[in-house]
């Protein structure tokens, strides 16, 4: 990996931990009035898929899909305003945290109903495909998806298609509060049950950005050179609550051990270290990166906030392509 | 010379096909050597495997994959041999398709048109013939549209097909051999404009699809007892043509509202409840409704004798609206094949 990319994937990780620890610091202003669910702790994965993935690829996503719209590219702005409800939002505010969408860099949309936008993601792929455009589509997943019905339809459809298509998935063991062993049998790992399918699958750690990048690096360029679909899997962990910016390990649901393991595992300061180690990056080149991602932070705050409410009446427009309906 | 709905169907998709290679069309036995009851029979020969092609029994993934591909640039036509079907895919229809455009701020919609066939009669029983058009009505983001004539099938298509907005598109099975005229070429109807069948000053009757079959059966049986009636054939469902319906009310004073869906929240209770609440001094008497019952169809003969809607019970109700005795008995002597299929040309399997 070149230092280039390796300070790139650092800087993405710092910029979404950054982004996500200050929605969680300023959440309980009540002016984010909307559900979020913050990824903090699975950076690396989205940060990797940004640096592989290409803008004019297209990406969608689910419910937690902060760091996926961020590492595609898309604008910071738009999303803080989003998440205020804004007329300047990414969505003009009909759709806040889950309804994601910068088409401008191939963030295609996110939604919120678990496996949704699978399907979604192989359709895109299908003009890729007949065009040969050189495009990939990128399905981001977590690891309740697989177990949704329109999930393997999906996969099957791509496989029978060879569509290019890339299902990321990051497994982080929990599907809201419902660990992976009450949602699946003991022993069976995602990745060789969707194997079953017919295509090339990966399992991984999720918390090593540079593996995750060389890992992504050969399945994109296969994917892209017309080798059909593949699926990924990497193991992480989600650090706060399910929905909201607080810790929730006082419910009992996962123990103090565990949650304390995986926090020695943090993916952002294993990078951090490792390029200081290797001489990729100083101390004062972290620090620089820093403060340019605490000062858009705060520029997109402000935007946030001094930005208007779509009017009253917005709410009645964008259902149907003309006013008539 | 006069073509079948059917073949109006196939002559529309075709259509659709030769002037826009961005339309592709796909859905089970598309391709296979009855192709949908005609309807696509042979397509993938004139426009190539890729863009006409059979599908996994996959209705949800398929019904996102139609999204995602519209999403990018195309202009998908998905088709179910029945309504019931569908159902499988009601998430992405409904929380996807429908919602795209608002969730997302007027980025982009959705321009998809999803075929069901609606079933009836012969069999087809609890799972082969739901006609729920009031579900997918609901639904803000949806448009649903029910032809009834040969025409209307290949304009109404076409006009779904190129409507930039997700339409449902509900054919009747008993409407695939009516024949009709069907002009040539691109003819895209708009949605959303009901056509008025008969006129008159009696009552006005409000049908769509199937239903407007046996309402002109009935309006022209009145007709010869000195009751004339307006039918309108409402041709879409939403977005629904109020001012045609309103027009009529006006000028008949009352209004029996036909759905071939269930009785409870269907579409004929909206139109009664719009008439009734915005137009109530239009109104000489309350407006009635004919509907099919709060029970699933059957699939025994025996138990669909009573079961659905016909020309005499409409008969029958505008006389008990205009109070006064209407003659039915010659209506029903006119039917001359069993009341569980569409015609002499249905003799099953399906």
């Amino acid at each position: 990996m070149n230092p280039e990319t390796s300070r790139r994937l650092l800087f993405d990780m710092l910029r979404i931990r950054s982004v996500e620890e200050t929605i969680a610091a300023r959440y309980g202003e009540q002016k984010m009035r909307c559900p979020t669910h913050l990824s903090v702790g699975q950076e690396a994965v989205s940060a990797a898929a940004g640096a592989v993935l290409r803008p004019t690829d297209l990406a969608v996503s689910g419910h937690r899909a902060h760091a996926h719209y961020l590492a595609k590219g898309g604008s910071l702005k738009a999303m803080i305003a989003e998440i205020y409800g804004k007329v300047t939002g990414c969505a003009r505010g009909k759709g806040g945290s889950m309804h994601l969408v910068d088409e401008s860099v191939g963030f295609m949309g996110s939604t919120a109903i678990v496996g949704g936008t699978v399907p979604v993601g192989v359709g895109l792929s299908y003009p890729m495909k007949l065009n040969q455009t050189g495009q990939i589509s990128c399905v981001f997943l977590g690891d309740a998806v697989p177990e949704t019905g329109v999930f393997f339809e999906s996969v099957n459809f791509a496989v029978v298609k060879q569509l290019p298509v890339l299902f990321l998935c990051e497994n982080n063991g929990y599907s809201v509060y419902s660990p992976l062993s009450v949602r699946q049998p003991p022993g069976r790992k995602l990745y060789e049950l969707v194997a079953g399918f017919g295509l090339k699958t990966h399992h991984g750690d999720g918390n090593d950005a540079r593996a995750v990048y060389a890992a992504l690096s050969e399945g994109v360029a296969a994917i892209r050179a017309g080798e059909g679909p593949r699926f990924y899997e990497f193991e992480t962990y989600r650090w706060r609550e399910h929905c909201g910016p607080m810790y929730d390990n006082d419910l009992g649901y996962r123990t103090m051990a565990e949650f304390e393991a995986w926090k020695l595992r943090d993916p952002v300061p294993a990078l951090q270290r490792a390029l200081i180690t290797e001489a990729i990056v100083t101390a004062a080149d972290v620090a620089d990166m820093q403060a340019e991602i605490d000062a858009e932070i705060e520029e997109a705050f402000a935007f946030a906030e001094s930005s208007p409410f779509p009017p009253p009446e917005d709410a009645f427009t964008d259902v149907y392509a003309s006013a008539a309906g | 010379m006069a073509t079948t709905f059917a073949a109006a169907i196939r002559d529309g998709l075709a259509t659709a096909l030769a002037v826009d290679d961005d339309v592709i069309c796909f859905g089970l036995g598309t391709d296979d050597p009855k192709g949908v009851f005609g309807t696509t029979l042979d397509l993938h020969k004139q426009f190539g495997s890729d863009r006409v092609f059979d599908m996994p029994t996959s209705e949800a993934a398929m019904t996102g994959f139609a999204i995602g591909a519209a999403l990018n640039g195309m202009r998908p036509v998905m088709t179910h041999q029945r309504l019931d079907f569908a159902l499988l895919s009601l998430d992405q229809l409904v929380n996807n398709a429908a919602k795209w455009r608002f969730m997302f701020g007027g980025k982009r919609g959705v321009p998809i048109t999803i075929r069901m066939i609606i079933g009836r009669g012969w069999g087809q029983g609890p799972t082969h013939s739901q006609s729920l058009q009031s579900w997918f009505a609901h639904i803000p983001g949806l448009k649903v549209v029910m032809p009834t004539t040969a025409e209307d099938a290949k304009g109404l298509l076409l006009g779904a097909i190129f409507d930039d907005d997700p339409v449902i598109f509900l054919e009747h099975r008993w409407l695939h051999n009516m024949k009709g005229e069907v002009p040539a070429g691109d003819v895209r109807s708009p949605l959303g404009k009901a056509r008025i069948v008969r006129q008159g000053d009696a009552v006005t009757i409000v049908a769509m699809s199937y239903m407007t079959v046996e309402a002109l059966h009935a309006v022209d049986h009145l007709a010869t007892q000195g009751i004339a009636c307006d039918l309108i054939d409402l041709r879409s469902i939403r977005p629904l043509d109020w001012p045609a319906v309103i027009a009529s009310v006006q000028k008949t004073g009352r209004l029996l509202a036909l759905d071939s869906g269930h009785l409870t929240g269907g579409v004929a209770g909206e139109i009664v409840a719009r008439v009734a609440t915005d137009h109530f001094a239009s109104l000489k008497s309350a407006p009635q409704r004919l509907a099919a019952p709060d029970v699933p169809e059957a699939t025994s003969p025996a138990l669909t004798k009573n079961y659905h809607v016909r020309a005499e019970h409409i008969a029958e109700a505008v006389g008990r609206m205009l109070g006064r005795e209407v003659e039915i008995a010659s209506l029903v002597a006119q039917r001359t094949f069993p009341h569980d299929v569409p015609g002499t040309w249905f003799s099953g399997p399906f």
